[in-house]
C-alpha cells in the first residue's frame, strides 16, 4: 500500500520540476545529480517551500492539495526533516534540541521516548553539551535524534550524510538503517551518492533535470539497462537479495541462502549486527568483480559458484561487455573481456557459473531487509 | 557627597532614560525586524526615518516633537484626548525627546543581530511543530538577545545625556524636565555650581562605566553570546 503520494510542479525562472511518485514505508531515494530539484522537493513536501502545483500524501493525511485548496502550514505537517547542515539551535544544550519538538505530542500517550531514541542514536553522553562543542558525526545524530523525537509522520533526509567524511559516514548508515527497521513512517531521503543508496534504498526516485527519470522497486531499478546514464557508476553493480542461514564461528563466515545456492560472507565487525537467521540480506556485487566459468570449480579460491543462465551479452565495441544473466529469478551482471566471450563461446541461453569472491561483498554493502 | 537635590536630579534622569527605553524597544523591534526581514515598499524611508535623529541637529528635532507633540501639536492633542497623557513641559516629555533620540542606537544593533541569525533555524523549528510566537520567544528572541542588549545600553546611555532635544521640547524646568545634562549645564552657568556640576560629572562617569561593566558581565554569562562571539 501507498504510505507516500506526491505529485509537485514548481517553476522558479528557469528551474522547473515535475515530480510524480508513490511509494510504501520504508527508505524512498531520491537520487540524482545537484540542481536536479532535489531539496526543493523535500522542502515543498515539508511546507518550506510552496510549489505552484501539488498533491501531497503520507500518513493518511492529505497535507497539501492545491486543487482543493488545502495547504496545511509547516508546522503543522508532523514532517521530522534532518537537514543537510543540520541546523541545531546554537543557544541550546542538545538535550533542549531534542526536546524541542516533542513539545507538540505532549499529552498523547505512545510518543517516542527520549531515552529509548537518544541511546539508539548512541548519544546520551552528549545530551548536556552545546552543539558547537560537537563533531560533524555527533550534530548529524543529534538532528535525527530531534527530528525523530517530533514522532513525525514522515522523516525527511536531505543528503545526511554529505558533509561527513567516509569514516562517519560507515558509523551513521547502521543508525538510518535501525531507524528504518524500528519505526514504520515512510523516509524520503535525498542523496547523490549511489553507495548510500543501493545500500539504503527500497523505493528508488531517479530525478534528473526536474524530471522523475525512472521510480520504483530499487532493485528492480538497479537491474535495468537502460538507466545507466543516471545511475552512473551504480550502473555497474546488481542488488542481490539473499536469506541469512547461518554463522559459521570457527571461520567468521555468514552462511546466505541465495535462490537455493549458498553464498558465503565475512561476519559483521560487531557481534551485535549480528542478524537474526531468516533475516533477508541486501548484497551489492560490482560487475568487475564477477568472473565466470563453464563448470564449477572446486580447485580455487573462490567459495561463492553460482549458475547463472545468459540473457544478454551487451558490447558497444570496446574491449570489454557486460554480461546479464539470470540466478533463480535474479539478475546476475559480469564485465568480462570480448576475447573471453570469444573464446570461451559465451551465447545467450548458455549456462555458466558466476564466481564471487567472498570478500566482494563488502561488508558495508549488505543491508537488512525486509 | 550628593546632596538631596542633586539625587532628585539622578533619580529623575534614571527615570526618565528608563521609561524612554521600556517604551522606545517595542517600537525599536518592530522596525528592526521589518528592516531586516522584510523587502517592502518604503523601505528606504523607514530606514532614513529612523537613523534621521542621529544626523539632525537635536534642536531640529525638539523643534519637531514640539510642533507634533507639544500642547497644541496634533499628535500631541490627540494623545491627551485619548489617554490623557501630557508631554509639555513634563519629564513625559522628557522621556519622549530621550526615546527618539536613542531610537536609532537602539534599532541598529537589533537589526544587525536579527541579520546574523540563519534563516534556516526558524525552519527547522517550524517543522519541529512551532509556531510563530514559539519561534519568536525560544529561537529568535534568545539569538538576538546580545544585539537587544547592545542597543539598550547604548539607547540607555543617550537617554541620560540627552541635551538639545530635551531642552528644546520641555525646557529646562528643575524636577520636572532638568535632567542630568541639563542640571549640569545650568549649574555650570552660575558662578557658585562648579562643586555641585562636578560631583554630578563624576556620577555620570561612575554610571556609564558601571553600565558598561554591567553589560559584559551579563554578556559573558550567556551563550548564544559566547557563541557569537566566538563565531
Amino acid at each position: 500500500m501507498a504510505e507516500l503520494a506526491i505529485d509537485i510542479g514548481v517553476r522558479a525562472g528557469t528551474f522547473t520540476l515535475e515530480a510524480a511518485f508513490e511509494a510504501g514505508h520504508g527508505i524512498t531515494a531520491i537520487f540524482g545529480q545537484s540542481g536536479a530539484g532535489k531539496s526543493t522537493l523535500l522542502r515543498s513536501v515539508a511546507g518550506l517551500t510552496r510549489p505552484d502545483r501539488a498533491r501531497i500524501e503520507y500518513g493518511g493525511r492529505v497535507v497539501h492539495d492545491t486543487n482543493k485548496g488545502i495547504d496545511v502550514a509547516a508546522h503543522r505537517r508532523k514532517v521530522g526533516y534532518v537537514f543537510q547542515d543540520d541546523r541545531l539551535f546554537p543557544h541550546m544544550t542538545v538535550r533542549r534540541n531534542i526536546a524541542y519538538g516533542a513539545a507538540r505530542n505532549a499529552a498523547r500517550p505512545g510518543q517516542p521516548h527520549f531515552d529509548q531514541i537518544v541511546a539508539m542514536l548512541g548519544i546520551d553522553t552528549l545530551i548536556e553539551r552545546m552543539p558547537e562543542t560537537l563533531s560533524g558525526g555527533e550534530r548529524k545524530r543529534v538532528a535525527i535524534a530531534r527530528a525523530l523525537m517530533s514522532n513525525p509522520q514522515i522523516l525527511l533526509m536531505d543528503e545526511p550524510l554529505a558533509s561527513l567524511d567516509h569514516a562517519r559516514r560507515a558509523r551513521i548508515m547502521p543508525y538510518l538503517e535501525l531507524i528504518r527497521s524500528e519505526t514504520r513512517i515512510p523516509i524520503l531521503y535525498v542523496s547523490h551518492e549511489i553507495d548510500e543508496i543501493a545500500r539504503l534504498a527500497d523505493t528508488l526516485v531517479i530525478v534528473s533535470q526536474g524530471r522523475v527519470v525512472a521510480s520504483g522497486d530499487a532493485t528492480a531499478l538497479f537491474a535495468r539497462s537502460d538507466l545507466g546514464e543516471h545511475l552512473g557508476q551504480g550502473s555497474a553493480s546488481v542488488l542481490l537479495r539473499a536469506i541469512f542461514r547461518h554463522y559459521d564461528e570457527d571461520h567468521d563466515m555468514m552462511e546466505l541462502d541465495l535462490e537455493g545456492y549458498t553464498v558465503y560472507l565475512l561476519g559483521p565487525r560487531n557481534r551485535e549486527d549480528m542478524p537474526a537467521p531468516g533475516t533477508a540480506l541486501r548484497l551489492r556485487v560490482d560487475s568487475s568483480d564477477v568472473a565466470l566459468s563453464l563448470v564449477p570449480r572446486s580447485d580455487i579460491s573462490v567459495r561463492n559458484q553460482l549458475p547463472m543462465v545468459i540473457e544478454e551479452i551487451i558490447g558497444d565495441g570496446r574491449a570489454s561487455v557486460e554480461i546479464r544473466g539470470i540466478v533463480g529469478l535474479q539478475l546476475v551482471k559480469a564485465r568480462v573481456t570480448r576475447r573471453t566471450v570469444e573464446d570461451l563461446g559465451l551465447r545467450p541461453g548458455n549456462t555458466v557459473y558466476a564466481l564471487i569472491k567472498t570478500l566482494s561483498f563488502e561488508r558495508r554493502l549488505v543491508q537488512e531487509h525486509d | 557627597m550628593l546632596t538631596g537635590g542633586e539625587l532628585a536630579i539622578i533619580a529623575l534622569s534614571l527615570k526618565v532614560a528608563t521609561v524612554a527605553m521600556v517604551a522606545a524597544l517595542p517600537f525599536a523591534f518592530l522596525v528592526a525586524w521589518a528592516l531586516a526581514r522584510w523587502r517592502f515598499r518604503g523601505r528606504g524611508l523607514l530606514q532614513a526615518v529612523t537613523t534621521l535623529p542621529l544626523v539632525l541637529p537635536p534642536v531640529v528635532t525638539g523643534y519637531a516633537l514640539l510642533v507634533w507633540f507639544g500642547a497644541n501639536g496634533p499628535l500631541g492633542w490627540l494623545l491627551r484626548e485619548m489617554t490623557g497623557l501630557e508631554f509639555a513641559f513634563r519629564w513625559t516629555g522628557a522621556a519622549l525627546a530621550a526615546a527618539v533620540m536613542g531610537f536609532p542606537l537602539l534599532v541598529r544593533p537589533i537589526r544587525l543581530s536579527l541579520e546574523a541569525i540563519d534563516p534556516g533555524l526558524e525552519e527547522a523549528a517550524k517543522t519541529l511543530g512551532a509556531g510563530r510566537l514559539r519561534i519568536l520567544v525560544t529561537i529568535v528572541l534568545p539569538l538576538a538577545f546580545p544585539g537587544i542588549l547592545a542597543g539598550i545600553i547604548l539607547g540607555f546611555a543617550k537617554a541620560l545625556g540627552e541635551f538639545g532635544a530635551t531642552i528644546t521640547f520641555v525646557s529646562n524646568i528643575p524636577g520636572q524636565t532638568q535632567t542630568l545634562s541639563l542640571a549640569i549645564y545650568s549649574l555650570l552657568q552660575s558662578p557658585t555650581g562648579d562643586a555641585a556640576a562636578l560631583r554630578l560629572i563624576g556620577f555620570s562617569v561612575f554610571l556609564a562605566v558601571g553600565a558598561i561593566l554591567a553589560s559584559e558581565w551579563v554578556a559573558a554569562r550567556l551563550p548564544s553570546v559566547r557563541k557569537a562571539r566566538n563565531g
